[in-house]
């Protein structure tokens, strides 16, 4: 049977994306970052999982105001950067995993969560950044990729509790997919930001900090953080951490925290990563 | 909506909800329509001919043509959508920023650079009534 052996949190501020592929990732703006995924480079290498399972938010390139769903996953063969302005990111095509996308959402669904299913989608950089922190530069992804697209642009995204419980029921179904596969699921987005308006340049640190402990010790506590308090301390668009609990939910209630690194700024983004492990 | 927006007691933010969302509909798919070169090259050729073709009102098309960056929010503008439109006017995340908080982006970088905005004084629209 499959197993989900590992999570992994990260950001996926767009500029990482364009710090990487313009080699501008040595310079003393971002090679702070990009350091601190050194470490995270390493251990996915020995991790190796066979298939990422990958929550990300698409950022009104595929779902523009005509179609929002809340939760869609994918299950297409193979996913291509999207252009989202200036040319599709020169990053390798995400291969998908046909079998076990279309085994989840059935379990999903029958499961009580009501999914969109999405059979063609090309990804932009909610998906491709955490890649590229995570694999730098190869010729191919080295693994499968299973998407799952959550709603955070268009308030109210969905609850943390409901993402924390949709986790569990990810769990649920990828153990019970019966190819014997080690899977690592991704949740991303985050950490506060704020875009918008006057208050754009929001970062609350102390609140980041508190997230992570929440998120690693206390998620049963953590997952009801109120959308309310997203929006006031981690800044309008910080409400996308509620994808974190997403990853959470699908590991042990016990993991081990083997890597954490925090960093302001990238752009206008505090950057947040930790790894878990199930225990 | 019956439900009260508690979140409209945020400062300088205007939070993207069904009624934003609703409002600003044209207006967002005029801005997303422009990640497209083909598009982006119509409305080169003509503004005012291209964005005719979005039924928007006349307060956001103007706001639009004249790069109103925190009036098109208010008027129902989504940041992720109108980051599009700055795009086409060379105006990258981080600048528009600088334009949106009226900071301009060398401070707003310096600021970023530093540790970011403060929440402190910041997370109620009472704490901004002195500036």
């Amino acid at each position: 049977m499959a197993r989900i052996t590992s999570g992994v949190a990260c950001s996926h501020v767009p500029a990482l994306g364009v710090a990487s592929d313009q080699g501008l990732h040595g310079d003393d703006y971002y090679s702070p970052i990009f350091k601190g995924f050194e470490y995270s480079r390493e251990w996915i290498e020995k991790e190796k999982p066979d298939v990422i399972f990958l929550v990300y938010n698409d950022h009104c390139t595929v779902f523009d105001a005509r179609l929002i769903p809340t939760f869609a996953i994918g299950c297409a063969t193979e996913y291509p950067p999207a252009d989202e302005g200036w040319g599709p990111r020169p990053v390798p095509v995400v291969k998908g995993h046909q079998a076990m996308s279309s085994h989840i959402a059935q379990s999903l669904i029958l499961d009580s969560f009501d999914m969109t299913i999405i059979n063609e989608m090309e990804v932009d950089h909610g998906l491709t950044v955490p890649l590229t922190m995570m694999f730098g530069q190869p010729d191919e992804w080295p693994c499968p990729v299973v998407p799952l697209a959550v709603n955070v642009v268009q308030y109210p995204a969905p609850l943390g509790s409901r993402c924390y419980a949709l986790g569990k029921s990810i769990r649920k179904a990828i153990e019970s997919y019966p190819e014997d596969l080690k899977v690592c699921v991704f949740g991303t987005g985050g950490m506060s930001h704020q875009l918008q308006h006057e208050r754009a340049g929001l970062i609350n640190a102390e609140w980041d900090a508190r997230f992570m402990d929440l998120l690693v010790n206390d998620p049963e506590t953590g997952c009801n953080i109120e959308h309310i308090e997203y929006l006031r301390e981690a800044g309008s668009e910080g409400i996308e951490l509620v994808m974190w609990y997403v990853m959470r939910g699908a590991l042990n209630e016990n993991v081990e925290e083997v890597h954490r690194f925090y960093h302001v700024p990238a752009s206008n983004t505090a950057v947040g990563h930790l790894i878990l492990e199930n225990r | 909506m019956s439900e009260e927006k508690i979140y409209n007691d945020i400062p300088g933010t205007i939070v993207f909800d069904s009624d934003q969302a609703a409002r600003g509909y044209h207006l967002n798919q005029f801005c997303i329509s422009l990640r497209l070169a083909p598009n982006r090259e119509a409305y080169k050729a003509d503004r005012e001919a291209y964005i005719d073709k979005f039924p928007m009102t006349a307060e956001q098309r103007e706001a639009a043509l004249n790069q109103e960056w925190n009036l098109l929010l208010e008027l129902g503008g989504n940041i992720y959508y109108t980051s599009k439109l700055a795009a086409y006017h060379g105006i990258n995340f981080q600048e528009l920023a600088g334009l949106m908080t009226g900071m301009g982006s060398t401070d707003y970088r310096a600021m970023m650079i530093k540790g970011g905005r403060s929440v402190e004084n910041n997370r109620y629209k009472s704490e901004w009534e002195d500036k």
